[in-house]
Parts: C-alpha cells; sequence; structure tokens
C-alpha cells in the first residue's frame, strides 16, 4: 500500500516537473513574438570553442567572434566588404619610405574598465607584443610574427628579424610607428583583430603577458580567460563552460552608435544539424556555416540566408617533385582538362564562382586580364602528347572529413575534378586522408602527393597574404621548386611601396603564374554564409566572417 | 572480504599503468597531431618547428612519458592543449554532464527493465512477451545515432515537446553548485533551473537507455525463466506458499544475479553511447569532450586522462559488481 502511495508521489512530482518544463518552453515562445526595435538578447550559434580573449594569442575565426565584439583596431572594414576604412584611428599616413606611419586616433574612446584610449595606450600594446618574453607566448602570436617578424628577444631562431622598431605618443591623438622594413601587408594588417587594442591598466592588473608552458600546453593568464577589456560595443559578462555560452553586454559608454540589443550570446554548438535545428525549434536567432545542402531549403521556408562576399580561393594543387609534373605544358594540360564552369554549377555553394587566379577581385593586384584555360580537352590532350606525358598516373590528395569555407564537400569536389582528368587520360589514384590524420602532414610536410585540394580564406585585404602566402618561396605542397624567378616576382612586389607600383607588380605576378608558372589551378570563390530568421535585422555580413553584431535588432521581448 | 578488496585494488593499479603507457604511445603514434590542428592553413615550417619545441614533442617518446608520469602521480594531468584550462578543470566540468545523462539513462533502463523482463517471462508466449522481444530486438539494432536524430526531428522538429541541444535553454540563470544541473537546481530552490535542466535532459537519456534497457530486459527475461524452472521453485509451490512470496523471495532475488552482471558491464556500453549520443544532443560531457579532442585538436592531455578515468570507472564499476555478488548470492560471500 505504502509502496503504491510512494509511486503515486513519485509519478505526480514527474508530471509536475514536466508540465514546469513545457511551461517555461511555452513562455520562451511568446518571448519571441513581438515587435519593437531595440534591447533583447541576440542568440547566435557558433561552430566552436573560443581559445582566450586576449587577441594577440589568438588565430581563429571561432576565438575572433567574441573578440570583435569587445575589441576594436587602429584600422578597420567597411562593413560588408574588404575595404579599409578609420578604426581607433580616424586616419594613418607613411612616408615615402613606408617605415614610419602616423595615426590620428579617434577622440573620446574609453575603455571597458573606464580608462581612456590614446596614444600611449597604443603604444603600450605595440610595445608589449614586440617585448613578449618566453617560447611559450611567442609561439602563440600566430598573426602577430607574421606580421612584425621577430621579437626584441627572440626566444626561437626561426623567429627572423623584426620589423617593428618603436612607437611613439607625439600627443594623445597621434601615435607614430616606426619600422625597420616596408612591408606590402600594411595598412591592411593593421586591421587585423589579432591586433586590437586592449587596455594598459587591464593587461597589467590581470598579468596578461603571464603565458605559462604546462606539459603539453600552455596556462592564459586571468586576462586573457576572465578579464579581457576593448573599446568594443560590447563588454565581456562571461563564459558558461558547463552550458557552452558566452554572454556579451551592452557597452552603455560606447563612442559610436551603442549596440541596439542589451546583450549578446554566443552559444557553442559544434554539430552542422544540431544548429540548424536549434534555429528552426527558435532557441537561437542566428547560426553561422549552414551545410550548402541546407542553404536552399532554410531560405524557402524564410529564414535570412545572407551570402558573405567571397574572400578565399579553392585549389588544385600541382607537387614539382613529380618530373612529369615540372613539365608546365602538362600542368597546362591539367589546367584545359577540368571543367570548372560545370563543378561550380553542380557542387559550389550558390554565389560561387570560377577562379582564375589566386585572390579575390576585390583585392590589390587582381589582373582581368590574366591567361584563362577554358575546358578543352581536346587541348589537354594534345599537350600532354607534346610533354611525351600520355598515360600519365598521379596520386589525388583529398580530405574527406572536413568542410571548409572555401570546401564544403571535398569528396564530391575530388570525384568530379578525377573524371575531368581521366577524360583526357590521366589516370587517378584517389588518396583520401583525414584532415588532421595525415592530410596536412602528407601534403603540406612531406609533399607525398601529385595533386591535391586546399583552399584559404584571407585574413586581410592585401595581395601577398594570398599569393605571397601559397607562392612566395619553395613549399613541400608544391614541390621544394626552383622556381627563384616567381618568387623573386612576389618579394619585389611586396616590397613596393607606391600604391600605383604596387598594384602593376601584383597584377603582372598574376598574369606570370597563370601564364609562365602555373604551380597551382585555381578553383572557385565561394561565399560562406550565414543565417538569421526572418525578424533579426541590421546583421552585415562580411567577407572576413568578422561580423560585429551591434547593429542586430530582434524582436522585443 | 578486505583482503579481496586489497587484492582488486592493486589489480587496478596495475592496469592503470599499463594502460597509461600504452595509451600515450598509441595517441602519438597516429598520424597527424596538435600542432597541425593548432596551426591549420597557417602552418609553415617556421611555425611548426617554433611549437614542436615549445611543446617539447621533438624529445624522444620516452622522456615524454616521463615527463608525462611524473606530472601524473601528484594529481596533475596537465593542460588542454586546445583551451590552456587544466585538464581536471576540463573534465571536472564534463564528468557531471555525462554521469547525469547515464545515470538518468541507467534508471530508466533499470527502472523499466526489471519489471518488463519479468512479465514477459510471467506471461511468456503471450502478446506482452512477444511485443517485448520484438521491442528489444529492435533496441538492440538501431543505431544510437540513427534513434538519437530520429527523436530528435520527430520530439523537437514535428511536434516541439522537447528541445533540440544543450542541457538547459540559452541565457537561464543557474547557480553551478555540483554540476549535475538538476540536482544543483533542487539545492539552491531555483526549482525552474532544475525542470528545465530535466526537460532538456530527457531525450537524450531515453536515447541513451534504449541498448541497456532492451539488454536488460532480455537478460531478466531469460533469467527469470531458467528460475522459474528451478526444483526450489516447484517445491515452494507445492508447500502451498503464496505466489508472491515465492515471486519476490525466491524467483526474483535469485534471477537478479546475472541481471547485475549485465548492468555492470551496460556502464561501459553507457559511456561508449554517451559519445554519439552527446554528439547528437551537443551536450557538454565526456564524449562530447572525447570526439572535439579527436577530430579537433588532437588533445593529447585531455584524451589520455579521459581514456584513464574511463578506465578507471569500468574497472571501478566491475569491482563493485563482483561485490554485489556476494551481497545478493551469499554462496559468493563464504568463498
Amino acid at each position: 500500500m505504502q509502496a503504491r502511495r510512494l509511486k503515486t508521489a513519485v509519478a505526480v512530482a514527474a508530471v509536475a516537473v514536466l508540465a514546469a518544463g513545457a511551461a517555461g518552453c511555452a513562455e520562451s515562445d511568446r518571448d519571441d513574438s513581438g515587435g519593437a526595435k531595440t534591447g533583447g538578447t541576440f542568440i547566435f550559434a557558433g561552430a566552436g570553442d573560443p581559445k582566450n580573449f586576449d587577441p594577440i594569442f589568438n588565430d581563429d575565426g571561432e576565438t575572433f567572434r567574441p573578440v570583435r565584439q569587445m575589441y576594436e583596431t587602429l584600422v578597420s572594414h567597411k562593413p560588408g566588404t574588404a575595404d579599409l576604412e578609420g578604426g581607433l584611428a580616424e586616419s594613418w599616413e607613411h612616408d615615402p619610405t613606408g617605415k614610419i606611419w602616423t595615426f590620428k586616433l579617434r577622440k573620446g574612446v574609453k575603455f571597458h574598465d573606464g580608462t581612456a584610449f590614446n596614444a600611449a595606450a597604443v603604444c603600450f600594446n605595440f610595445d608589449r607584443w614586440y617585448n613578449m618574453k618566453g617560447a611559450a607566448a611567442q609561439s602563440q602570436m600566430m598573426y602577430y610574427a607574421d606580421v612584425f617578424g621577430g621579437f626584441a628577444k627572440n626566444e626561437v631562431e626561426t623567429a627572423g628579424e623584426p620589423v617593428y622598431n618603436k612607437c611613439e605618443a607625439k600627443d594623445d591623438g597621434t601615435a607614430v610607428l616606426t619600422l625597420n622594413q616596408y612591408k606590402g601587408a600594411f595598412p591592411g594588417a593593421f586591421a587585423l583583430t589579432a591586433l586590437s587594442i586592449s587596455s594598459p591598466d587591464a593587461l597589467k592588473k590581470y598579468d596578461a603577458d603571464k603565458v605559462v608552458q604546462n606539459g603539453d600546453s600552455f596556462e592564459y593568464s586571468a586576462y586573457a580567460n576572465e578579464h579581457p577589456v576593448g573599446t568594443g560595443p560590447f563588454t565581456f559578462g562571461g563564459w558558461d563552460k558547463a552550458k557552452n555560452e558566452i554572454v556579451l553586454n551592452r557597452n552603455a559608454d560606447y563612442w559610436g552608435e551603442k549596440a541596439k540589443v542589451d546583450k549578446v550570446i554566443i552559444k557553442i554548438i559544434k554539430d552542422e544539424s544540431t544548429r540548424k535545428q536549434e534555429l528552426k525549434a527558435g532557441t537561437v536567432h542566428g547560426i553561422d556555416f549552414p551545410a550548402p545542402a541546407d542553404r536552399k531549403a532554410l531560405a524557402d521556408e524564410g529564414y535570412q540566408v545572407l551570402n558573405r562576399p567571397s574572400f578565399n580561393i579553392l585549389y588544385l594543387g600541382i607537387n614539382q617533385k613529380n618530373p612529369k609534373l615540372k613539365d608546365l605544358r602538362v600542368r597546362q594540360a591539367i589546367a584545359y582538362a577540368l571543367n570548372r564552369q560545370q563543378l561550380v554549377q553542380t557542387k559550389a555553394p550558390g554565389g560561387s564562382s570560377v577562379a582564375d587566379q589566386f585572390l579575390p577581385d576585390t583585392v590589390l593586384g587582381y589582373a582581368p586580364d590574366v591567361q584563362k584555360y577554358e575546358h578543352n580537352p581536346e587541348k589537354a590532350k594534345q599537350l600532354l602528347k607534346e610533354a611525351g606525358a600520355e598515360g600519365l598516373t598521379l596520386n589525388f590528395y583529398y580530405p574527406p572529413d572536413v568542410t571548409r569555407p572555401y570546401m564544403p564537400n571535398p569528396q564530391e569536389i575530388f570525384t568530379v575534378l578525377a573524371n575531368d582528368l581521366q577524360a583526357v587520360g590521366i589516370k587517378v589514384n584517389g588518396v583520401p586522408r583525414p584532415w588532421n590524420g595525415g592530410f596536412k602532414d602528407d601534403v603540406q610536410q612531406f609533399g607525398k602527393h601529385d595533386l591535391h585540394i586546399l583552399g584559404w580564406t584571407g585574413d586581410y585585404n592585401d595581395p601577398g597574404n594570398f599569393v605571397g602566402t601559397f607562392f612566395g618561396r619553395g613549399k613541400a605542397e608544391f614541390g621544394d621548386q626552383a622556381m627563384t624567378e616567381m618568387f623573386d616576382a612576389i618579394a619585389k612586389a611586396d616590397a613596393t611601396v607606391d600604391e600605383a607600383a604596387k598594384k602593376a607588380a601584383w597584377e603582372q605576378v598574376n598574369r606570370d603564374i597563370a601564364a609562365k608558372w602555373l604551380p597551382a589551378i585555381p578553383v572557385w570563390h565561394a561565399p560562406p554564409a550565414i543565417v538569421v530568421t526572418k525578424d533579426v535585422k541590421g546583421l552585415v555580413a562580411s567577407p572576413l566572417t568578422a561580423e560585429v553584431f551591434d547593429t542586430v535588432t530582434v524582436p522585443a521581448k | 572480504m578486505l583482503r579481496v578488496i586489497v587484492r582488486r585494488l592493486l589489480q587496478m593499479a596495475v592496469t592503470l599503468i599499463a594502460l597509461s603507457a600504452l595509451i600515450f604511445i598509441w595517441l602519438r603514434s597516429l598520424p597527424g597531431g596538435p600542432i597541425d590542428a593548432l596551426l591549420g592553413e597557417r602552418a609553415t615550417p617556421e611555425r611548426r618547428a617554433l611549437l614542436t619545441k615549445a611543446l617539447g614533442y621533438d624529445q624522444p617518446i620516452w622522456v615524454q612519458y616521463g615527463r608525462f608520469m611524473k606530472r601524473l602521480v601528484t594529481g596533475d594531468f596537465g593542460n588542454s592543449i586546445r583551451t590552456g584550462e587544466p585538464v581536471t578543470e576540463v573534465i571536472g566540468r564534463a564528468f557531471p554532464a555525462t554521469i547525469e545523462l547515464a545515470l538518468t539513462a541507467l534508471i530508466i533502463a533499470v527502472g523499466l527493465g526489471i519489471p518488463l523482463g519479468y512479465l514477459a517471462a510471467r506471461y511468456r508466449g503471450r502478446l506482452l512477451d512477444n511485443l517485448t522481444i520484438a521491442g528489444t530486438l529492435l533496441g538492440i539494432s538501431i543505431p544510437i545515432f540513427f534513434l538519437g536524430y530520429l527523436l530528435k526531428d520527430i520530439f523537437t522538429q514535428d511536434i516541439h515537446w522537447f528541445p533540440p541541444s544543450g542541457r538547459m535553454t540559452t541565457g537561464m540563470d543557474n547557480t553551478n553548485v555540483t554540476g549535475f544541473f538538476v540536482l544543483d537546481g533542487l539545492l539552491t530552490r531555483e526549482f525552474d533551473a532544475s525542470a528545465d535542466a530535466l526537460w532538456h535532459l530527457l531525450l537524450p537519456a531515453i536515447t541513451l537507455a534504449t541498448i541497456p534497457l532492451a539488454v536488460i530486459v532480455r537478460i531478466t527475461r531469460a533469467s527469470v525463466l531458467d528460475v522459474l524452472n528451478e526444483d526450489y521453485v516447484r517445491t515452494a509451490e507445492a508447500k502451498g506458499l503464496r505466489h508472491r512470496t515465492i515471486r519476490g523471495r525466491h524467483v526474483l532475488r535469485n534471477a537478479l544475479l546475472p541481471v547485475v552482471t549485465a548492468i555492470g558491464l551496460q556502464t561501459g556500453a553507457l559511456l561508449a553511447g554517451a559519445v554519439l549520443t552527446e554528439k547528437v544532443y551537443n551536450w557538454g560531457g565526456l564524449g562530447t569532450l572525447i570526439t572535439d579532442s579527436i577530430t579537433g585538436s588532437r588533445d593529447y592531455p585531455v584524451l589520455q586522462a579521459i581514456i584513464l578515468l574511463a578506465a578507471l570507472v569500468f574497472v571501478a564499476v566491475n569491482m563493485l559488481v563482483d561485490l554485489s555478488y556476494a551481497v545478493i548470492d551469499p554462496r559468493v560471500r563464504v568463498r
């Protein structure tokens, strides 16, 4: 009897709890309808964990998403483009040598901790990066090392000569940066999220430079983990790791137009289809990186599928370690064999275009008149015959297990390209290798392949960041080639200070790459998408995936 | 009894040490590694060299293992490569999530499985029995991944009864005490948080419970049938004992022994199943952590710790099962 009473009690309790849960659900459903324009919480589903919130130690998009809401850079991008505009610096100029850069800073800007943003703060940040000590810290400063080479004291021999010399605060509103050499990356690189400006007070207070190596890994400071302080439209509200949520609050003292929502929550959902389901269930307002196959269906259901302007490139890499592939005619034959137009139509996400050079047309140095390789199997066969490379067999490496913004479906891309090649008599051995379980090692370190597919998303608006990254020097990926003519031309273009001359030099590089060198074959530019519900307004998709949510509105509660 | 326990504990320690060496070497013999994952497309030979040196991966493997063991004896599992947090913290956060899920699944599996199995045996050959047998067959053979997505599709997309993923509604406040969200809500009297957590918990727990449930039903049924045929049951019946006494004291009690063994073995299955279930439901537990650490970043320190922890749980549960034999079956105690 007693047992039965207990059972009844348990059943009643269970039903009550469920009902409470369901009531909570109904309530949150009601929240999503309504009309007003400002306030509320924008919930966005990101695809991965951030590492920490100290910009300088990071280089990945999932970390930069929250960082971009909290921090700002000296130079910024016009929303929706990769064009530069003023950020924390209203304007900038360099001397004729390109070594001295003067930044006129924005006035009335405050860090989240209430301290003033000024030239001294800018110089504090540059000095901090340059003087960073410890192999652990230096090895994590990927973008800094990329742009500025070495440090005041290099902890490892491979770090290179420092480009940075000094930074002086002429007055509160003028910071003068002196470099040891000009680099083509400037001024684009000043817009890199990794080079965001932090509050000097907070950096000191929370021991930001204390990056400790512990066993196999690095431990970051309290600044990086719990107290990031920038000047951006949102302040740090916390990272609940048990719930996978990052909370950002509106910065009420922001110098510019204040954020429209009170709060942004970035919910980390790694699984693609789960992100979509959350969107459909109405529990998030937006998701990143929808599956290409879902884009149309989502748009049909009334979601806003925003294509980011393409700022990437997918290419078919050719490894010249194979003597047959050293012959330009064979590489050209491969280019003629590919029906890239059809590939784009059948396998690329909507809005993609065939690429004929290794940078998008929005980047300086894009040459409209490069040699194009239209699909021409006959010509391919003829070139192979001339080169004595008939019956060629090639090992084609591809990573079946990943999706990248420029490569949503490697397996399908491989299949189509391989069929094209077989049609002109090139025998293709497909070699699938997991992305992180052999593909990158085999291709980029050991160069075991003949052909491979890979790509790149640009970091800032500079041809060196695309073409220079791929072909600026010998790499295992393309055969440790002796294409010194190409390396020299790229180095020369990158070192040209005068804007017009720089443009001409890069255009020539791109023409020569297509006609004379052809170290790889550009395939397509594919726009990655971001999706929001139909009542979310004001989100501007960025080619650099650098969306800032301050202009976003959600329906009020 | 004490001697048995001490001996089992020693066995456990030896097993775990051997396992640690095996895992350490195995992980590092896989192609790829944290360096690749950390560098992504931006890998240049210089950066690769720099990081390899900074992380100490250029040293011989026994030196690396020595370093690992030296830290391990002080309870230091190192820091996650991906996040830089101490591994103990990362796991300390994921562990309650998985245990909450697995325990709920176990409660469902045992709570439904034993009565269902018993009833199926009692009404052998009748409709209920046939239905149960068919149901368990389906339960065992349906892949968790598929079932998870199916349930999610039905209950979160078609009819909105449950949320699609996560442990709690986004933006909901709760106080973290133990890491078990349902329990935390009760402890801190945040009952809406508790209800919300339970609401998020049910669908994943049902998904995870299917296989153990089916196994427990089948084993209970078979075991009860065996015992029903035993002489002492017939004797009891002949003596005219009440049916209730016979079923409770003689049949069920004796039939439970293999069931308990099965429950122990199913703990392993639960942990393995959690990997898939958590993936489907974006459940921030050990399962998610382990897949992320393998596919995402080759996070050696985290992987080593999880595998060791899983082994520890597995070995410990098996020990408990062995010991519980002694409680249930007096014959074992005598030995």
